[in-house]
């Protein structure tokens, strides 16, 4: 089982690298924003994985920080990408 | 009953590296950035979820599973906002494509 999950991880290891080759052919800051955040996913998976092949369960509690890290990275990408107007505009309260 | 455990882990870590290979080469190939948007949460929900489905059997204890679990939820909670803001700012036209 032990060289089962760690086929698995690196087979999601060559899609990560597929996803790198994603941020190289998409020229726009979106593409390359949602080709990351899928690395980091990928990441956290290959982490889980290694964790119960190796039997060490720290490396969990490094997936969790790849998960925070990924979530502030695309939200301080869109504050910084969006122009002041769209910013006020979606903070704006709703009626109702 | 091992061996029962044993398939379903087998099985369910194989969907979710499919799904994972299905949203890269979805991410990849897909005319449009919401297309593309909708490929990546393919693989952020049900990849992750379904390895991390077929991880449980083979924890150690209760309080990790609870862990990956915990893992799981939190990824979903994250990604379902991430995605929702990046759509939203699409759809503004707030970010350049």
């Amino acid at each position: 089982m032990t060289s089962f999950l760690v086929g698995i991880a690196g087979f999601v290891l060559g899609t990560a690298i597929f996803g790198l080759f994603g941020i190289f052919l998409r020229p726009g800051g979106t593409d390359r924003l949602m080709a990351a955040q899928l690395i980091g996913t990928d990441s956290i998976a290959i982490l889980l994985l290694l964790s119960v092949a190796t039997e060490i369960p720290p490396i969990v509690d490094v997936a969790l920080m790849l998960a925070l890290l990924a979530a502030f990275a695309a939200v301080a990408f869109i504050k910084s990408a969006t122009s002041g107007a769209n910013i006020s505009d979606a903070e704006e309260p709703r009626g109702g | 009953m091992n061996v029962i455990l044993n398939v379903f882990t087998v099985l369910a870590i194989s969907a979710g590296a499919f799904f994972f290979l299905a949203g890269t080469v979805g991410l990849l190939r897909f005319p449009d950035t919401l297309t593309r948007l909708h490929a990546l949460t393919k693989a952020d929900n049900l990849g992750l979820g379904l390895i991390i489905l077929g991880l449980l059997p083979l924890t150690s204890g209760p309080i990790q599973a609870m862990k990956l679990i915990g893992v799981w939820l939190l990824v979903q909670l994250s990604g379902a906002i991430v995605m929702q803001l990046i759509a939203q700012a699409i759809r503004r036209g707030g970010l350049r494509e």
